[in-house]
């Protein structure tokens, strides 16, 4: 097998390359071996992750498209649609963090508007090493920027994120970036290839050399040597990405058009494969008319660049003349390159050869599903420890309480999101900073909610309650600002699938997630898996992002999570439990630094609370509705206190919980709420929860300057809002 | 009942709040509203241009240096000259000065960093983009910008300040100009002027952003109620 080593070279194993001259009778030359390397790749085949992501709940009455296109598609009513998705650029961002960042939010960007949708929000979920580590700050700095850049250049709001530190991130942060548009259900587009003799376009910048291979080396495992790697990054131009977002939406209002496709990873090779395998035809390509940046590209990088802000067109014949018109009037590139052909072959011509011929099913179905072997970790020892009464004395408890809110994962992540424009567009109501951002949709009473969540400590713990905790704080995060939750998007980041552990831990991941999805009635409509993602020592906790859409029929019941008035009484709905392993608090408190266990999670019950919390905050009126999480009812009554344009203190009593141990004030038991209220509605909410079966207790009231909690601390309120607003690692 | 008056937005291809400003202009405050596009080359029937935010060609050079070029812009200094209202909302102020129909130019912030949140602004309500505030209002408007930075030179400066140019001012909750309350290193915290005849602003802050109930601000609206105004009397 002469092309063999050619073929290891690419990332296919010896096995892989046996079965691919198998299935084609014959060995694949150079270019053909690129081009199915980069199919097979982890990043495009989903070869390790397959398997267990069918076993995914993606149907519901209001799902309109679920995973397999460019973005999934849910029904928001009134005939209109979201368009949403969440993506990974981990590998680019570490090399290179400015402009890995940058063409992860313009790839995620693009596979929302291929769809025929304008997208009017951005998200993003982001985790970094040690912030002591120089490295880490000026990953931060980079990757922050990048996003900056780019969705501020094109006009899309940034309305919510989420920002980790934690050592096992060192040498391989994350990069998640998620993107939602809207539409509506009759101008819905998709990637296909219909029609034999219909012409496909090229459309967008020219071609270059950038990224060729990136989506090999999405799946590779960084070791120290490799760390400078700079061409397999792409490099983003948000301008003419702007461009092609318009050109498109322009287009869209035309007749003729049969499908169009981003050419993001393995660019050229799989819009046109995945195209034409959609539509059970074939294409050819005639490389000579790409529009090239660089003369001097051969057919292999053509087939393999990923050169940013670039789409794949299949028009209805006789189309070509207003495609050409709109797109000159953007100053873009359009250019026929090619035709679906009915035989079922990916054929590519170069300089009046052909030089790629081969069945479509061998880039698009034949790389072989790995069932990889997963085995369970060595269990960690969970510790059933007693806690006293008064666990910590008052002076302990305020120390750590000042602790927890200068830590790097809870103090406030301003200095990210006043980097993002996040109020272009003039859609958003709720910003940055409250449970889960709200965005109107114009024109009506209605707006989506969004949120993304993930605590990779829990999931450590446990795969499966983790990914479950996702799932579940996403719901309470919508269902604090008012919100139903419609469905989930998920980016699955994981160390090396051959690793039998790390394979176990997806497999739970999924598990878990599914079951809270079915619970909460959250389908997955889209998703994205990001394996391989290790340093030389160890692999990344695994991180199983959730981003979830939620719709708010009508805006006046929209919430936020700052109290408001003096004298409004505070209710705390949910029951707090004993819930330590890996919280906050086990950082600062070391006896409980082995408490190995996830945090409780019933769903049943948790589901319960939501739809309570939901009902009241329909029938009455409510100030203020925010969810416990990391760091417990302290931490969350912080955050109550701390409004964007009025810090308001409170005095509360927690007696009415009978707590058996102080250390509670600090426990991350789930499917608990913080709401304020003025006393007539209070007693309402009493009632409401009595006879719905749900724990409610008041315990206090909002007032002054201070947090006074009784027989913990009193604290000023501005005091620790100056230590919680300046401590953020950058 | 006051009539409607007629703006334009001016459209380049990065521009990217002109949908914002249309809907203001048009579904808010329900006037007569068009879009031009940056190669055309004449503004006609036109009471108040508005120059909208964004990245006008992509501001990979200087901010606005390329739009100041652009085919439409003959016709913006000719309506100028004519004392047409002109309004220039953040990149838009970057190109008007660029134009030179207002003085300054907008620098890079102090931070090196965009910078996007709410600010106090104190409102000298003697122009006809203002005349619906009191005098030194102190109203909260967002910013969002890289490049927010206005510098002068001392000449220009004095005049602005005998010609009473100065319009809007980063200041403190209590109205005070303070080096704290100034967000991007703003010569004396200027936020927006006016050209010496008054018919040309340019700001940094963004009305259009605060301008409906559902946002719980409406300190935007007076600015472009303002100028309905001016164009009514």
């Amino acid at each position: 097998m002469k092309n063999l080593s050619f073929a290891l070279e690419n990332g296919l194993t010896k096995k892989e390359y046996e079965l691919i001259v198998t299935k084609i009778k014959r060995e694949p030359n150079h270019n053909e071996i690129g081009v199915i390397a980069a199919m097979w790749s982890e990043h495009c085949s989903y070869k390790s992750s397959k398997y267990y992501l069918k076993k995914l709940p993606t149907k519901g009455k209001h799902i309109i498209q679920g995973p397999g296109e460019n973005a999934g598609i849910i029904d928001i009513g009134n005939n209109q649609c979201a368009v949403f998705k969440i993506e990974s650029h981990n590998h680019p961002s570490f090399i290179e963090p400015y402009q890995g960042a940058a063409t992860g939010v313009g790839g995620i960007l693009r596979d929302v508007f291929t769809m025929g949708a304008r997208p009017v929000a951005l998200m993003n979920s982001l985790r970094f090493g040690n912030p002591k580590n120089k490295i880490t700050k000026s990953l931060v700095n980079g990757v922050v920027a990048g996003i900056a850049g780019y969705g501020n250049c094109m006009g899309i709001p940034t309305v919510g994120g989420e920002v980790y530190f934690d050592e096992s991130y060192n040498g391989n942060p994350l990069v998640n970036a998620f993107a939602l548009g809207i539409t509506t259900k009759n101008k819905i587009f998709k990637g296909r290839a219909d029609g034999p003799g219909n012409p496909v376009f090229y459309l967008g910048a020219k071609t270059g050399k950038d990224g060729v291979k990136g989506a090999i080396m999405a799946s590779d495992v960084f070791e120290d040597d490799k760390n400078l790697e700079r061409p397999a990054v792409q490099i983003g131009d948000p301008f003419k990405e702007k461009l092609l977002l318009e050109a498109c939406l322009e287009l869209f209002e035309q007749k003729g058009i049969i499908g169009i496709q981003d050419m993001g990873a393995a660019g050229l090779t799989s819009s046109a494969s995945e195209m034409a395998s959609r539509s059970g035809n074939g294409i050819l390509l005639d490389l000579d008319k790409v529009p090239k940046r660089d003369l001097s590209i051969n057919a292999y990088e053509m087939l393999l660049s990923e050169s940013q802000e670039r789409m794949l067109l299949v028009l209805r014949k006789k189309s070509e003349k207003k495609i050409n018109r709109i797109f000159s009037k953007w100053g873009l590139d359009s250019k026929k390159i090619g035709n679906v052909i009915k035989e079922k072959k990916f054929i590519v011509k170069y300089k009046k050869e052909i030089v790629v011929d081969l069945p479509v099913s061998i880039l698009t179905d034949d790389c072989p599903i790995y069932k990889r072997p997963v085995k369970s970790p060595k269990s960690y020892k969970i510790k059933n420890i007693i806690f006293k009464k008064n666990e910590l004395n008052q002076k302990d408890l305020r120390i750590i309480l000042k602790k927890i809110i200068r830590d790097p994962n809870i103090c406030s992540r301003k200095w990210v999101y006043e980097q993002y424009d996040h109020m272009v567009g003039t859609d958003t109501i709720i910003r940055p900073g409250s449970d889960s951002a709200v965005i109107r949709i114009k024109n009506s009473k209605r707006a989506l909610c969004l949120t993304t969540n993930c605590n990779s400590g829990y999931c450590l713990l446990s795969p499966s309650i983790g990914a479950a905790i996702a799932v579940a704080e996403s719901t309470r995060n919508i269902i604090a600002s008012g919100g139903k939750p419609l469905a989930i998007t998920n980016c699955l980041n994981f160390g090396n699938p051959e690793n039998k552990e790390i394979m176990w831990q997806f497999s739970k991941s999924i598990e878990g997630m599914s079951k809270a999805c079915n619970n909460f009635n959250t389908p997955v409509v889209s998703g994205n898996v990001s394996l391989y993602n290790e340093n030389a020592k160890d692999s990344i906790k695994p991180t199983p992002v959730i981003s979830m859409v939620g719709i708010l029929d009508d805006i006046k019941f929209c919430r936020d999570q700052f109290f408001k008035n003096d004298g409004d009484e505070i209710y705390l709905v949910g029951k707090i439990g004993n819930d330590f392993g890996n919280s906050i608090l086990s950082k600062y408190y070391k006896r409980i630094k082995d408490i190995n266990s996830a945090p409780d999670l019933n769903l049943k019950k948790h589901k319960e609370i939501n739809n309570f919390i939901y009902k009241i905050n329909r029938k009455l009126h409510i100030s203020s509705i925010h969810d416990i999480s990391e760091g417990g009812i302290a931490i969350a009554l912080l955050e109550s206190c701390f409004g964007p344009n009025l810090s308001i203190g409170a005095k509360v009593d927690l007696s009415p919980l009978k707590f058996k141990s102080n250390l509670q004030i600090f426990s991350e038991s789930q499917g608990c709420y913080i709401i304020s209220c003025d006393t007539n509605n209070g007693k309402k909410l009493l009632k409401s929860a009595e006879s719905s079966k749900v724990y409610a207790k008041k315990i206090g009231e909002v007032s002054n300057n201070n947090l006074y909690i009784k027989d913990y601390f009193n604290v000023k309120i501005d005091t620790i809002h100056k230590l919680w607003s300046s401590s953020f690692p950058k | 009942m006051m009539k409607k008056i007629n703006f334009a937005i001016l459209n380049f291809p990065g521009t990217n709040c002109e949908r914002d400003c249309f809907h203001v202009i048009s579904k808010v405050l329900k006037q007569n509203c068009k879009v031009i596009w940056h190669n055309e080359t004449s503004i006609s029937k036109v009471d108040c241009v508005v120059v909208p935010g964004g990245f006008s060609y992509g501001d990979y050079l200087r901010t606005g240096s390329i739009a100041s070029q652009s085919r439409i812009s003959k016709a913006l200094i000719r309506f100028a000259n004519q004392g047409g209202s002109i309004i220039g909302i953040c990149n838009g102020f970057q190109i008007l000065t660029e134009l030179k129909l207002l003085p300054g130019t907008l620098i890079r912030n102090t931070n090196l960093k965009f910078i996007c949140k709410d600010i106090n602004l104190k409102v000298n309500n003697n122009s006809r983009f203002t005349n619906l505030y009191s005098s030194n209002e102190v109203i909260r408007i967002p910013i969002a910008h890289a490049e927010g930075n206005y510098y002068v030179d001392k000449k220009i400066l004095k005049s602005l300040k005998d010609n009473d140019q100065i319009i809007f001012s980063y200041c403190s909750e209590n109205g005070d100009i303070t080096k704290k309350s100034n967000p991007n290193g703003s010569l004396l915290n200027i936020a927006g002027v006016t050209n010496k005849e008054g018919n040309v602003v340019g700001l940094m802050p963004h009305p259009e952003r605060v301008s409906e109930k559902v946002f719980n601000n409406i300190d935007g609206i007076r600015f472009f109620k303002s100028i309905i105004n001016y164009h009514n009397y």
